[in-house]
């Protein structure tokens, strides 16, 4: 079973939303999404200033199996993009919501975050789409 | 539901991720599809193919039949317990499938064919038999499953499970070499480009076999190893690299196709020597991505100044840890083409295959 922690909001496309203490928020994939994909080798993140639509495409992770787009749960501006994936894709397998995060955003709305879904509703997600 | 092999409860019951492969509910991988390839490459992992078909064909009229009906000549199988790699194709030449076929006597021969074919396959068989009226029988062998043992320790793995008598001639088989070991057919073949063994036997067996083998240090391995080991081999796969719309000779195989002796008139061969005389246009290549990224099938390749091409096959290769790809382009390619990988284009190189044998990478990176 997949890890769904309580303190992060979600997005049925399967990222997480983590909101900082400085008002920013980062932004990854869920263990759910990591372990689907599987093997990890190669994460393409936007350049900082990018602006980004709430669901819009906005990062490609691709395993060993297939490449596949992270939609941003909310709508913001890009401040960061994690480098340490550049050279090991690997740490969303191994850490998805810790090292693996993928961006960090300036939340266009400080209230973004709440049309997110709570960790029971994600995991109930989870539950329905593996019944 | 797709359709399950033997082996299906121990999969799950062992972790494994379960997709579909051509009709069948198959492991893709049993945690880390890398951790598996390395397996492969440097020890021993073994890999549930039962989904293949195992076609047995008996009677005297076996030589001709295969002789007329298959693209490589086995007339080179003249040793009892030989095999031979060989495309089956149409009258057009194009690919129907790829098979192995194993020779154990002038009346017992043994064709391993793949899953997804497997209907279409024995359809294309019965009729030609039939039209032909060779004196065969074509029996379908689902009362077996097939178990790939590969990498540099696999086939003194497998000996140690066999009965104390089979143990030499087992190991003392040659590349491309059969034989029965009791219930069992141990064949040195392969698709990883590691050593091993295909081990054929009785289905209600495999599952304390796989126990066996796990218990004597060989690791499970998906069918998603199976595909990057395949490619890291120079190995094609059906439909991907070769069909029923392109011929061997377009499809890095010619070396399959045996036009001596001349007189030998197999299926697909005026088509072929057509083809030849006309010149092909097109060439199987592999390539090799100079930046970061992940070459997949269907991207669009341009070769400056000669046109465009399509790669077949592509991943990630995990001992070059580089993305590797097959891809059909113009015969006059040289060094370098691009690859476009969502609207940008990305230098690769042309490479000559295999990418890696035996554990060592035969390219320069």
């Amino acid at each position: 079973m997949s890890q769904v922690p309580a303190e992060l909001k979600y997005a049925k496309s399967h990222e997480w939303a983590r909101l900082l203490p400085d008002g920013r928020v980062e932004i990854g994939i869920t263990d759910h999404a990591q372990q689907a994909l599987g093997d990890l080798v190669f994460v393409e993140v936007p350049e900082t200033g990018r602006v980004l639509e709430a669901g819009a495409a906005c990062a490609v992770v691709e395993s060993v199996k297939a490449a596949s787009d992270v939609y941003a749960p909310i709508a913001g501006t890009v401040v960061e993009g994690n480098a340490e994936l550049a050279a090991t894709p690997e740490l969303i397998n191994q850490d998805c919501y810790g090292r693996g995060w993928l961006i960090r955003v300036q939340p266009a709305s400080p209230a973004a975050l709440d049309a997110l879904l709570s960790p029971e509703a994600y995991a109930a997600v989870l539950a329905s789409a593996e019944a | 539901m797709g359709r399950k092999t033997v082996l299906h409860d121990l999969h799950g019951a062992l972790g494994a991720r379960m997709v579909d492969f051509g009709g069948w509910d198959m492991p893709v991988n049993y945690g880390s599809q890398i951790e598996e390839h390395h397996r492969v490459r440097r020890d021993a992992g073994v890999f549930d193919v039962s989904h293949m078909c195992v076609i047995d064909l008996r009677g005297p009229g076996v030589r001709a039949f295969l002789s007329r009906l298959l693209a490589n000549d086995v007339g080179k199988l003249w040793k009892s317990g030989k095999a031979l790699y060989s495309c089956m194709l149409n009258e057009a030449g194009g690919v129907i499938d790829d098979l192995i076929v194993y020779y154990q006597g002038e009346q017992w021969w043994r064709l391993v064919v793949n899953a997804g074919t497997r209907d279409k396959d024995l359809a294309w068989m019965r009729r030609c038999a039939s039209e032909w009226q060779a004196e065969l029988f074509i029996i379908e062998r689902t009362d077996l499953a097939i178990l790939a043992v590969q990498g540099p320790q696999a086939r003194s793995r497998v000996a140690s499970l066999l009965e104390a008598e089979d143990r030499e001639p087992a190991l003392s088989l040659g590349a491309y070499e059969a034989r029965e070991c009791g219930l069992w057919f141990v064949a040195r073949t392969g698709y990883t480009g590691e050593d091993g063994f295909e081990v054929m036997l009785p289905a209600e067996e495999a599952p304390s076999v796989w126990r066996a083998l796990n218990a004597a240090g060989v690791a499970s391995c998906g069918l998603g190893a199976r595909d990057t080991l395949r490619l890291e081999a120079g190995m094609n796969l059906y439909g991907n690299d070769m069909d029923e719309q392109h011929h061997p000779l377009e499809s890095n195989l010619a070396w399959t196709v045996a036009f001596e002796p001349a007189q030998r008139d197999f299926v697909g061969r005026a088509a072929l020597e057509r083809l030849r005389s006309a010149g092909v246009p097109h060439k199987l290549v592999g390539l090799l991505l100079e930046d970061r990224g992940v070459l997949r099938a269907h991207q669009r390749v341009i070769v400056a100044g000669e046109g465009e091409g399509e790669i077949t096959s592509g991943s990630f290769s995990p001992t070059l840890e580089r993305s590797i790809a097959f891809a059909r382009v113009p015969r006059t390619v040289t060094d370098v083409v691009q690859v476009e990988i969502r609207g940008k284009w990305l230098p690769a190189r042309v490479v000559k295959l295999p990418f890696v044998r035996h554990g060592r990478v035969l390219i320069n990176l």
